[in-house]
């Protein structure tokens, strides 16, 4: 049986369009699985050796003990972000003659085989070998060893639970920041001192081994829980039951005042407001915003005024990059109804434009307190915000063009590489590596304003070419339209 | 109305679409059936310019539909679920489609007074988004939708599939009344032979892609039809 589900999964690994269309990012993937390896590898072996050069009166083992509990809460809030449960499609499943149980006991296995449970075993097992040759007990650093890679698979299952717990809400990453903050803070502030706790913990049952029955019961403990925890979502009517809360519409008609593209204004408003990717793209904005804080107050970055344009490209833009990046995949799901309803392309990406160039204003507007860190930091930011509107934006459009990815509206947001082709990669380069040597020039051979100005004259005569751009654009737009029809009605 | 010359569509070295010609005049009901993979949803497809012809041409009202965008304005069309806006409100849906249209909120209101027994209460008002009703319900709703503005030609790829009996009675209705404006030409296709033969002024047959058979409806219509498919 198992062996059947197994060769399921791997057909719909391997015939997924995903997969045979993104070789790009799986490379991407596994060059990134592969330093987190080495980098593991390295803290495992080198662990030792450092820590008693540094410290030589102190026991390392008592000190890596001391900071597992910092590494537990890292652990766990990666894994959070970054580690799904595996998704297994079901439905066709539930009217075969499988039992429930051993669909329930195969998933959760299954996450067992997760990279984030090995990863530890690469730093644990070199540094466990040290410490034998070392001369410390064979007994107790076996135990050790074996008790890490007992929470490990405890955090494992403990992310589970935490993520189907938070999962109906969008913004569930807040309250479990907030939570992982607290008990940093109590810990930090020795209120309470887990790390000492956890620490004095492992030691005992490193010593008693008949203690492991403990982590070994409480992992028993979250494995049932987890398995309860799925098997209630192993009825259709759970899927089915679908959420539907009361619908607040507006008319929004203050959009009037834009014209002939009102109602598509209009129609992109609702599509970012309503649905859950896009809109946790709005909430990027707040981040975007403080993203100055971090470089600003800094006086290293005083002197490198290149990097400023970097960050104040950034700051204006971030909601165009971001909403940019995915035209027109945004609206991959009913783009055959735009193409055959009365829609002049035109009038179509003009709406797009007017948003990014509405936010762009509008986050200008907002990052003028940065004043505060002095004028040129305004100046950067004005010159970047008239960049961003005359040059960025049309390299946006236009790379849209090449979109040939669906977006599903209501996934999440958060390390979503749905859409994501290589167009997303491409186009970054240019995005913000351009403006920075429009910049850099002038101002290495002439000064700062001249930098400042070369920028603000780029965007303008972006602007003034507006009609002549959009028309070529379009042009564009008009030549891939049988491509991108067909590709967005691929999913996956 | 609408003409279409040597035209077809291939996929590779499949031909999943051969029409010599075929010319259908203004005002005409016109009925499209064959079983599955006959190449009706491709002859729509290409019809609303939504893939490439392979040769030949089509030409509604005068405008050859792959070299300009202009026969947009009289056309209207629901094919799948592809045609609806998954994150609006039924009225939201209805509003920006008038809209394109060039109907205002008020239009739009008195418009869909008409079609309170094909809501059946089911779609209006109900605080609802379109994702997250029924499928029946959301291709009422998309029928609907392509009735608004006053189309000249309307395209229904299978309307009365997902509707429940009553809503399939009441399409019927429905759609006579709307072509007996003789200014309207509709195509429609459908599985279910009584309907489209109720229905449908003229009903051409297509298998694997070619014109096999094209009927004036009468009263023998349904027994013919169903004789052939019954092999």
């Amino acid at each position: 049986m198992i062996k059947k589900i197994l060769q399921l999964e791997w057909k719909q690994f391997f015939r997924s369009s995903y997969w045979q269309k993104s070789i790009a990012i799986n490379i991407l993937l596994a060059f990134l699985g592969l330093y987190f390896i080495l980098v593991f590898l390295s803290l495992g072996i080198s662990l030792y050796p450092v820590l008693k050069k540094k410290f030589p009166e102190s026991d390392p083992l008592l000190m890596v003990n001391n900071f597992l509990f910092y590494w537990f809460l890292a652990d766990l809030i990666m894994r959070f972000f970054l580690q799904k449960l595996p998704v297994m499609n079901v439905k066709p499943l539930l009217v075969l003659p499988v039992k429930r149980n051993k669909i329930v006991h195969y998933v959760l296995n299954k996450s067992v085989l997760s990279f984030f449970n090995f990863l530890p075993l690469f730093a644990i097992i070199p540094f466990g070998i040290i410490l034998i040759k070392e001369n410390y007990n064979v007994q107790q650093t076996l135990v050790w060893m074996v008790l890490l890679c007992i929470f490990s698979l405890i955090i494992n299952f403990l992310n589970f639970i935490i993520e189907s717990k938070s999962s109906e809400t969008e913004l569930s990453f807040l309250p479990v920041l907030a939570l992982a903050s607290a008990i940093f803070a109590l810990n930090y502030f020795d209120i309470i001192s887990f790390s000492t706790l956890l620490s004095k913990a492992i030691q005992t049952i490193t010593n008693t081994p008949i203690y492991l029955i403990i982590p070994i019961l409480v992992l028993a403990l979250l494995y049932v829980a987890n398995f309860k925890l799925l098997k209630q979502k192993l009825f259709l009517d759970a899927s089915l039951q679908s959420k539907t809360k009361v619908v607040e519409t507006t008319d929004l008609e203050w959009t009037r005042k834009f014209g002939d593209i009102a109602p598509f204004l209009q129609l992109d408003l609702k599509l970012l407001w309503r649905n859950k990717r896009p809109r946790s793209s709005l909430f990027i904005l707040i981040v975007g915003l403080l993203y100055g804080l971090i470089f600003y107050p800094n006086p290293v970055y005083q002197n490198l005024v290149p990097m400023l344009v970097f960050v104040g490209i950034f700051i204006t833009g971030i909601f165009m990059i971001n909403f940019g990046q995915f035209i027109p995949a945004w609206d991959s799901a009913y783009y055959k109804l735009l193409m055959s309803q009365n829609i002049p392309y035109k009038e179509y990406l003009k709406s797009k434009y007017a948003l990014m160039v509405i936010s762009t204003v509008a986050l200008f507007i907002l990052s003028i307190p940065y004043v505060y860190f002095g004028w040129k930091i305004l100046a950067i930011h004005f010159a970047a915000a008239i960049f961003n509107i005359g040059v960025n934006s049309y390299v946006l459009l236009f790379a849209g063009s090449f979109n040939r990815k669906r977006i599903d509206l209501t996934q999440r947001a958060a390390f979503n590489y749905q859409g994501t082709g290589a167009v997303q990669w491409l186009v970054g380069i240019p995005l913000l590596l351009i403006p920075i040597l429009v910049f850099y020039i002038p101002y290495k051979f002439i000064n700062f304003e001249a930098g400042i100005a070369t920028l603000i004259i780029f965007g303008v005569i972006g602007i003034v070419f507006h009609q002549k751009l959009m028309k070529f654009i379009v042009g564009h737009y008009l030549d891939s339209k049988y491509k991108m029809i067909n590709a967005f009605e691929q999913s996956n | 109305m609408i003409k279409a010359t040597e035209l077809s569509k291939k996929y590779g070295e499949n031909t999943v679409l051969n029409i010599q010609e075929i010319e259908i005049p203004t005002g005409q009901t016109f009925g499209l059936v064959g079983n599955n993979g006959a190449g009706k949803t491709t002859f729509f497809n290409l019809l609303l310019d939504l893939i490439k012809p392979t040769t030949g041409k089509i030409i509604n009202n005068e405008i050859q539909v792959n070299l300009s965008e202009n026969w947009k304005p009289f056309t209207s069309a629901f094919i799948d679920e592809s045609f609806l806006i998954g994150y609006l409100t039924p009225e939201e849906y209805f509003y920006f489609i008038g809209e394109l249209r060039g109907m205002n909120k008020a239009d739009i209101q008195s418009f869909l007074n008409q079609f309170t027994e094909i809501f059946n209460d089911e779609i209006l008002g109900k605080k609802k988004y379109l994702r997250d009703l029924s499928k029946g319900n959301q291709k009422k709703a998309g029928i609907v939708a392509a009735l608004i503005g006053n189309p000249e030609v309307i395209i229904l790829d299978e309307p009365f599939a997902n509707l429940d009996p009553t809503t399939q009675i009441r399409l019927k209705k429905l759609l006579k009344e709307v072509t007996e404006n003789k200014n309207v030409t509709m195509l429609i296709s459908s599985h279910d032979l009584g309907h489209v033969t109720e229905v449908c002024e003229r009903i051409v047959v297509l298998d694997k892609g070619n014109m096999v058979k094209d009927i004036k409806t009468s009263q023998e219509t349904l027994k013919e039809l169903e004789t052939y498919f019954s092999v």
